[in-house]
């Protein structure tokens, strides 16, 4: 993808007889993307709007109304528990941001530079996209034999002699949520990083070589800046998905710990839609915030 | 990097080796513990072998409505691939030029792929609730879940027609094809294998969609709420037999489709050329 799709514009310019021609393919255009438009509009833009009207809604033990009140944000913005779990929140992205980057980083570095035949990168690379396409949740479930009380990893380290009774923090603790993000997420890390570092030009790799630098510093000077853009991408993927996420923290801490969608999730049990508005509007604005600031230091309508 | 293979490969080579185990090692243990005896636990030792677990997926009281999940996910999953493959071929055509309203499109699809699910389960389950609609998978639920699958076939869309050889489409106007002859007869039979990877995303999303289908499902689960709702209360390796059921389905999917691109690719390669078929 080596161009913004806006940009390019092939058949404008060369349009023989161009007002009739360009008028009937900027209809052509609207038709084709109406359906793509409409079920947007209709799925995520009516919605989110109704979720900042009702986070401004009243509610009771048994239902909601509509009103103009500040309430839930109030309520919300003055809780001592709100700011506690964002603190929460942001330390799992951060460890989860930090370990996927590294891992995603390195794994996108040795398909990119290091498998030499094609074949064999594309047969690498489908292996660390294939669990991609399968259930997020099967393959958390798939860490109790591992993390639990009785699991491998305790049999294992007791068996080697290096602790004498199990380890209880394996299972249901932060340490087994940043485990797991970092299971189902490292992904999203490799697959842009990986492009990226396809696009760099190996023959700027040879004049930094010729030039007298060391592989250290081809790294740090050559391929890491230009890897930048993928390495945004992947970085955006894992901030948004763990800042919204609910359902890892809720399995992998044994419901222990607090994140923001889980305030969300467990205010929507309770029937308090409006309450549960308030925090998804503070949630979203939260992550545009963050993602602003990441495109800020990078461009990656490159990218595309 | 010609050459001998420098330390730096090595280690990384160990890297990669570990980060495919650290990827597979968990699925392959529950795939290996749903064969546990019938008196077997969640964690091994194994108390012998067996197919007891997989038996036990037939019967109600052990996991619940387990095949009409099944039968509701794998429809859901069709409606999903076949409206994110239509709808993705037709915008990423459109997007190939300039039209009113074309970044703001752009910018509100990638906004749909980076939203936290849980607005768009929200928000989607308040709109029904206040327009009075009740919840069910294959409306609410099926729009949900669009909003990320599209997003997925419109970028891959993007990326093939980026690499699009335009001057087959000239040819083909210039030989006096109609728009739609150029389309059908042009464009995508060459960009076919490419909608089999649109089809795989927008069926496999789908099928393992949870956050987005939760508060907008209704009374009848998708297969991964159903899951999810077993994690609480079985503790019995049944759990893992359906685990390992469910992977070794999205296993066959995926071989499925990666063999269908493959061979798509080598009959191409070697059928002769079907110029001029379109003309009769």
């Amino acid at each position: 993808m080596s161009d913004t799709p806006m940009e390019a514009a092939p058949f404008a310019e060369k349009a023989p007889d161009a007002p009739v021609r360009v008028l009937s393919e900027g209809l052509a255009s609207w038709l084709l993307v109406s359906p793509l438009a409409i079920l947007l509009a209709i799925f995520l833009v009516i919605p989110i709007s109704v979720i900042v009207t009702v986070s401004f809604w009243g509610y009771n033990e048994w239902d909601f109304y509509p009103d103009f009140t500040f309430e839930n944000y109030e309520y919300l913005l003055t809780s001592a528990v709100t700011f506690d779990t964002y603190v929460k929140t942001f330390s799992y992205v951060l460890m989860a941001w930090a370990f996927t980057a590294a891992i995603g980083f390195a794994v996108a570095y040795f398909l990119a530079f290091h498998v030499r035949s094609t074949v064999w990168q594309v047969a690498l690379f489908l292996v660390c996209t294939v669990p991609f396409w399968t259930s997020n949740i099967i393959r958390m479930i798939s860490w109790i034999p591992f993390l639990g009380r009785n699991g491998l990893a305790n049999e294992v380290l007791l068996q080697a002699g290096l602790i004498e009774t199990p380890l209880e923090f394996l299972l249901f603790s932060d340490f087994a949520v940043v485990l797991a993000f970092v299971h189902l997420y490292t992904l999203f890390m490799v697959v842009p990083i990986f492009n990226s570092m396809m696009r760099i030009d190996r023959s700027l790799i040879e004049a930094a070589r010729d030039n007298g630098a060391s592989p250290f510093q081809i790294l740090t000077n050559v391929i890491l800046p230009l890897s930048k853009p993928g390495l945004m991408i992947g970085s955006i993927f894992v901030v948004t998905l763990v800042m919204g996420d609910f359902i890892t923290v809720r399995f992998m801490s044994g419901s222990q710990s607090a994140s923001v969608g889980r305030i969300i999730q467990n205010e929507i049990a309770l029937l308090q839609y409006p309450a549960a508005a308030a925090s998804a509007v503070v949630l979203l604005i939260t992550v545009l915030i963050m993602i602003a600031v990441m495109l800020r230091l990078v461009d990656i309508r490159k990218e595309l | 990097m010609e050459g001998k293979r420098g330390w730096g490969f090595y280690v990384l080579g160990a890297v990669f080796a570990l980060f495919v185990l650290f990827l597979y090692g968990p699925i392959v243990t529950i795939g290996i513990l749903s064969f546990q005896g019938p008196e077997g636990g969640l964690t091994f030792p194994m108390r012998g072998w067996s197919t007891h677990w997989f038996f036990d997926l037939f019967e109600q009281q052990a996991v619940g409505d387990f095949w009409g999940a099944f039968y509701r996910s794998v429809t859901l999953g069709l409606m999903v691939m076949v409206t994110t493959v239509v709808v993705s071929v037709m915008a990423g055509l459109a997007f190939r030029r300039r039209f009113f309203g074309a970044s703001w499109l752009f910018y509100l699809t990638v906004a749909s792929l980076i939203i936290p699910s849980i607005l768009v389960s929200l928000g989607v389950g308040l709109m029904f609730n206040i327009a009075g609609i009740d919840v069910h998978w294959s409306t609410s639920g099926f729009g949900s879940q669009l909003t990320w699958t599209l997003p997925f076939g419109l970028l891959i869309m993007f990326a093939v027609f980026n690499r699009f050889d335009k001057s087959y489409e000239e040819a083909a106007r210039d030989l006096g094809a109609s728009p739609w002859q150029t389309v059908r007869h042009v464009v995508l039979p060459i960009i076919g294998p490419s909608l089999i990877g649109v089809a795989l995303f927008g069926f496999t999303l789908s099928y393992d969609e949870f956050a987005r289908t939760l508060l907008t499902a209704g009374s009848y689960n998708t297969l991964p709420l159903e899951i999810f709702g077993m994690t609480t209360n079985v503790t019995t390796p049944v759990l893992y037999a359906l685990g390992t059921m469910t992977t070794v389905f999205s296993f066959l999917i995926i071989g499925g489709a990666l063999g269908g691109v493959a061979l798509m690719r080598r009959r191409r390669s070697r059928a002769p050329s079907d110029a001029g078929r379109g003309m009769v």
